[in-house]
């Protein structure tokens, strides 16, 4: 039978601001446990919540990025259940009335823009985190990320393959780094994902019953987590199984998921609306000051790359992946003035060595004006192509400037006319059979003639200038 | 008259002319706890040590000058409040050893104001009852007759000040904590506006509802009180940054042209005799002030108490959800696993009626329950809120029984959950519009049980509470009695 699949994921980002959201508490990752708390983060009696307005506004940008509706007035729930890094018994987040709705992030999927919903943006406070003991039957509670705001982002159910799940990811990844409210980071938790999977026939309209994956914490894991779940789901229904609503956590070694609970176990979180907090309102005017802070956001970048540098989509989108590698090949370009050499340098060589050494760009040696005064240097005829490509290595190794590097490796380019006639017209003299098959149209023989002047000139001679001097003098 | 019995405005005076000092009134409070706590039991634990040192501090205040509004005056904090490095146990087994490390903002102003800390005062346990006799530590006995119920939950924050065993007292009101204590203890009793004394560091019971609020031995000591207790406070979401009149100015003003709206649904059978004629006695002595009585109607009145039990509860099951064992307060022994945990610890940390209303607030919040219990109920108390604002078009300030009976006798409805719940009848409505209310003593029955009238205003008007609380107690010459303990 030929199956379509359904996904839809919900994804929880740690908003990047210095306190935690309802308390003065550091939010930095880490720290020796319980460090990070104070009365109010670890639900002592009689402690009020404060909510931290950088946390509304990192929520708003992340509404007016993904197109959503800003709501008005929105107001904080209380999450009910039991657990030991749960302080007060509850969490605070939102439920009926969340920040922001019905938005949508665009995906290019196979050429074609494609449209992924965006259900509701809601704010919410993270919990603690449980320590058990290798040895002993012993649990402890670290509390130093209670209270850490998150962003929880639920898309609608409009993504159709493991791929383009992925692609959303990577896309709303991009864009809440982009916006500097999130770091990012997926092994220290700062972005998590859970997805919402199911599968039916092709052209059935109603979904199929759907299973919750968590504990994906990595792109690849997603997108692995929900090729082995399509499969077991489709192996279940073609052989006469069904598929049971359930929360499944995905096992990394294992390479599989495993239920967790079922549906008739799920919690009843009893949410109503927080009596310690007053609801949200969000005015035009508010709204307007968020729009006007917002910075150029990946897709623009990526149009503008194209519009204005006239590279390929395929490089501006390589570049705008990363928002500092982007501001570093503009600071490039603005230097050199050669859009499209500035990026072969920069996704060839340069993000090779990175690569090779899992550095981002934030770390690499090469400053921009260097990478620049190369590509100028190049232009200029100063060194050749082969030459810079040794250079480019030593800025990247020693993070030293060009002109350094090629005085210090003796790297000028001969281009002076009159040292180059005055070697040519000695090899064409020492090579008078080789000149001669030249000239009865022995073409052949040209390379040769190339090769023995790199050979004098160690190298050094501009190989465009020796190719003219050689064709003029060998035709005599 | 020994000084335990005096006022805050007397004693001020005293120290000012150096006829008392914080000592011996101190001294004189705690003779007076020595003599009658055993039979009373207003506190669950004393702080003498720390009231004297603070006392012999206010007395070096004094030499200097420095005299703030509660220099050297001995006041009685509910075991609702925290303070810090002090066992503070809200009348629960689950917090009997709970060390809170912060102050309450409250119990902060009037550390600032000078107080001196007698003791926490005993209360039903978590605020949850009307006879302070579900606390853990015990009931406390009403100083009036020992054989009943001193009103609840601040039940040993009335009987302190009606006992002479503090000047004036903290307390809290959720659904008439503190007016149905003061009324049936004879002391004067005001829960503010919702949002005007901060809540930080009050264990909440039911955070929509909850208020702080003083007992104190006449309306000018509540006006005092009311100084130091008003105010926003930054750490508290909901409290509300308006002005804070100076209350004092209100005490001793007429209330000639005043309309005051006597809702007819407070005036119902199955009040007390004797309270309705002392409720009609003191609309008498209200008219003679120059009040002018208005019938008014608050059509929504008779689902107060059904809107109450469920949104109190509701907030409580959640609020109530942090004593699970975890870090700090009671931990069950001899359990091996965190279900097990959970459930002794709570089973046997909370006593029986803080289980039931926890259970009826998780029922009421349960899905397929929300809509038809806890939304249903949201919706009544926004009418019921409503009743009141258009009350207030008609009159300045209305008029009721604070109790629909005197004390009645301790067990006496401790099996009947129903009927213990009804005797807040009159005092609930004002929580759930978050308006201000006072009660005032306005007479005794026969058998010389202290009674209550209850004033209410709009939001922030405690002004006009004082105003005709102060006007009705100069005009009504009640009897200036004391218990015979
Ligand atoms: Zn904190």
């Amino acid at each position: 039978m030929d199956f379509e699949t359904v996904i839809g994921l919900e994804v929880h980002a740690q908003m990047l601001t210095d306190t935690k959201i309802f308390c003065s508490c550091s939010t930095k990752f880490g720290g020796t446990p319980n460090s990070h708390t104070c009365p109010v983060c670890l639900g002592m009696p009689g402690v009020l919540p404060v909510l931290n307005k950088k946390v509304v506004e990192y929520a708003m940008k992340m509404a007016l990025a993904t197109n959503c509706e800003i709501n008005k007035s929105c107001e904080f729930a209380r999450k009910n259940y039991f657990y030991p890094d749960l302080p007060k018994g509850y969490q605070i987040s939102q439920y009926a009335y969340p920040i922001a709705e019905h938005g949508y992030v665009l995906l290019d999927v196979n050429g074609e823009q494609k449209k992924i919903g965006i259900t509701r943006i809601h704010m919410e406070e993270d919990a603690g985190k449980l320590i058990h003991d290798e040895h002993n039957p012993v649990s402890y509670v670290d509390l130093n990320r209670t209270g850490v705001p998150l962003i929880e982002i639920v898309s609608e159910p409009d993504m159709r393959s493991p791929e383009e799940a992925a692609d959303y990811l990577k896309r709303l990844h991009e864009i809440l780094v982009y916006l500097e409210i999130c770091d990012g980071n997926m092994e220290e938790g700062s972005f998590r994902c859970d997805a919402n999977v199911s599968i039916r026939p092709r052209g059935q309209k109603e979904f199929g019953t759907r299973t919750e994956l968590k504990n994906m914490n990595s792109f690849r894991n997603v997108q692995r987590a929900l090729e082995y779940e399509i499969k077991r789901q489709q192996y279940l229904v073609e052989n006469g199984g069904t598929v049971v609503q359930e929360t499944r956590l995905w096992d990394d070694a294992q390479g599989a998921t495993n239920s967790m609970r079922s549906k008739e176990e799920a919690h009843d979180y009893r949410y109503f609306p927080d009596p310690d907090l007053v609801p949200i309102l969000v005015d035009d005017a508010w709204v307007e000051k968020i729009k006007a802070d917002l910075p150029e956001l990946p897709l623009a970048k990526r149009e503008r790359f194209v519009n204005e540098y006239q590279i390929p989509a395929y490089d501006a989108g390589v570049l705008t992946a990363d928002k500092t590698l982007a501001l570093y090949y503009e600071e490039v370009v603005k230097l050199c003035g050669k859009p499209k050499v500035a990026s072969n340098w920069l996704m060839g060589d340069v993000m090779r060595f990175l690569n090779e050494d899992k550095r981002s760009i934030r770390e690499c040696p090469i400053k921009t004006e260097s990478l620049a005064e190369m590509i100028k240097l190049i232009d200029e005829g100063a060194i050749s192509g082969k030459m810079a490509k040794e250079v480019v290595e030593d800025m990247y190794k020693t993070g030293k400037s060009p002109q350094d590097i090629i005085k210090e490796k003796g790297l000028v380019q001969i281009t002076d006319e009159g040292e180059l006639i005055k070697t040519i017209t000695s090899i064409i003299e020492a090579n008078q059979a080789q000149a001669a098959e030249y000239r009865s149209g022995k073409e052949k023989v040209f390379g040769f003639f190339v090769g023995q002047v790199m050979k004098a000139t160690k190298g050094k001679a501009n190989p465009q200038l020796v190719n003219e001097l050689l064709k003029k003098m060998l035709a005599g | 008259m020994e000084f335990n019995q005096s006022t805050i405005h007397e004693l001020q005076e005293k120290i000012k002319n150096g006829s008392v000092t914080a000592s011996q009134i101190t001294e004189s409070v705690f003779s007076r706890i020595d003599a009658v706590e055993e039979r009373v039991h207003s506190y669950i634990r004393l702080m003498k040590e720390n009231a004297l040192a603070a006392a012999k501090k206010a007395d070096e205040d004094i030499k200097k000058g420095d005299i703030k509004p509660l220099t050297g005056i001995p006041i009685a904090l509910k075991d609702i409040l925290c303070t810090k490095g002090i066992t503070t146990t809200c009348g629960s087994h689950i917090l009997h050893n709970f060390v809170p490390p912060y102050n309450a903002t409250v119990v902060e102003k009037l550390t600032a104001a000078g107080a001196v800390f007698v003791g926490k005062a005993n209360m039903d346990e978590f605020a949850m009852g009307s006879s302070t006799e579900t606390s853990w530590f015990g009931p406390t006995r009403n100083p009036w007759d020992l054989e009943r119920i001193p009103g609840g939950s601040s039940g040993g924050s009335a009987t302190a000040v009606a006992a002479d065993e503090c000047i004036a007292s903290i307390g809290s009101d959720t659904g008439g904590s503190i007016r149905q204590p003061a009324a049936l203890c004879g002391v004067v009793g005001l829960k503010p506006t919702y949002g005007r004394v901060s809540r930080f560091g009050l264990i909440a019971f039911a955070s929509s509802l909850d208020q702080i609020g003083p007992f104190t031995k006449d309306v000018e000591d509540c006006a005092i009180m009311m100084n130091v207790l008003a105010g926003y406070d930054p750490k508290e979401s909901t409290s509300v940054n308006a002005e804070v009149p100076d209350y004092r100015q209100f005490v001793g003003r007429d209330i000639k042209g005043w309309k005051i709206g006597i809702p007819k649904e407070y005036f119902i059978e199955g009040i007390d005799p004797e309270i309705t004629a002392a409720i009609q006695q003191a609309i008498k002595v209200i008219e003679l002030c120059g009040g002018v009585c208005v019938d008014i109607s608050l059509p929504h009145t008779q689902y107060c108490v059904a809107v109450y039990y469920i949104i109190a509860p509701a907030e409580a099951s959640s609020n109530l959800a942090r004593y699970d064992g975890v870090r700090y307060g009671f931990r069950a022994a001899d359990v091996r696993e965190l279900l097990e945990m959970y459930k002794e610890s709570r089973r046997q940390g909370f006593g029986a009626e803080v289980k039931r209303r926890i259970m009826i607030g998780t029922y009421a919040l349960s899905a397929g329950y929300y809509d038809a219990y806890y939304k249903k109920a949201s919706q009544v108390r926004a009418l019921i809120k409503k009743d009141f604002d258009e009350a207030f078009k008609k009159c300045d300030v209305i008029l009721t029984p604070t109790t629909p009976t005197p004390a009645f006798k301790i067990g006496e409805k401790t099996d009947d959950p129903l009927q213990m719940y009804l005797s807040d009848v009159f005092t609930i409505s004002t929580n759930l519009a978050g308006i201000p209310g006072i009660s005032v003593p306005c007479g005794y029955s026969t058998s010389g049980l202290p009674i209550g009238v209850q004033f209410l205003a709009s939001h922030f008007e405690e002004g006009k509470l004082i105003q005709i609380a102060s006007a009705y107690e100069k005009n009504a010459k009640i009897e200036k009695r004391r218990p015979a303990l």
